[in-house]
């Protein structure tokens, strides 16, 4: 079973106390629906269905993803920062494959 | 420039004073099954227009990577937040685009995303606020090409 490509994350290294700080994260995926309407054979339906956003361990953000969601899934949100924080940003599929990909953000 | 944007809100201003079943479904999807998703979503609560702004471009030449944004006025505190965006497709194959979980350690009740849409139609976003009220926006575009594959 292939896995999934590396997602790309722009998320800033470091931020100061209070500062709202902006995470864009992409992820190549063709998100296949298995839908088609004009009598072609269906392929296999291939999609992502979750992104989930971590801030130290806690849930932040995520997104339940359906047809109606682009290929490439990006996404874009704004989180304030107090203090130093390890993030963890994960992507699973209807075939049970999973991502993660990590950044931590220094606070001074 | 200045009339066309008039146009465009007085547009806006209409679709939102619709019900659901004024914006016909078509492509394959029914008025009852958009309806259905939308209750799935957010339950019997009432559904009023509100602090939503749901941003699309009028019209998008690629149907299949259209970008969106939208936002909720909040002060996104742990006693006032929003706790869930769900967007949703009047005209696609299906309704479902994504639902968005937020938690207080988001500094907006905003998110960016690119989406699908198959032809001309309403897209529908539903806001849940931390005390149950369930908040909607509408915005209506037009394709030239449609993004989903038939």
């Amino acid at each position: 079973m292939s896995t999934l490509s590396q997602p790309r994350i722009r998320i800033p290294r470091t931020a100061k106390p209070g500062e709202v700080i902006e995470i864009r994260t992409l992820i190549e995926h063709r998100q296949e629906t298995g839908i088609r309407r004009d009598g072609t054979t269906a392929p296999e339906r291939d999609m992502l269905t979750r992104l989930i956003a971590r801030r130290d361990g806690e849930t932040i953000f995520s997104a339940e993803l359906r047809n109606g969601t682009s290929a490439n899934p990006y996404h874009v949100f704004f989180v304030r920062m107090e203090r130093t924080a390890d993030f963890a940003f994960t992507w699973s599929d209807t075939k049970g494959r999973t991502v993660t990909v990590t950044a931590r953000v220094v606070v001074a | 420039m200045l009339y066309r944007r008039r146009q465009f809100t007085r547009g806006a201003v209409a679709l939102l004073a619709l019900p659901w079943a004024a914006v016909p479904a078509r492509a394959g999807m029914s008025e009852a099954e958009l309806d259905a998703a939308i209750r799935e979503l957010v339950g019997d609560a009432a559904i009023q227009d509100g602090d939503v702004r749901l941003s699309l471009p009028a019209i998008a030449e690629n149907g299949a990577q259209v970008p969106l944004t939208v936002a909720v006025d909040s002060p996104m505190t742990p006693a006032d937040y929003v706790t869930a965006i769900h967007l949703l497709a009047t005209r696609n194959p299906t309704p479902g685009i994504a639902s968005f979980r937020l938690s207080p350690a988001l500094a907006r009740a905003e998110v960016q995303t690119r989406i699908r849409i198959a032809e001309e139609q309403a897209v529908i976003a539903l806001a849940v606020h931390a005390d149950g009220r369930v908040v909607r926006a509408a915005a209506s575009l037009k394709v030239t090409t449609g993004g989903c594959l038939s």
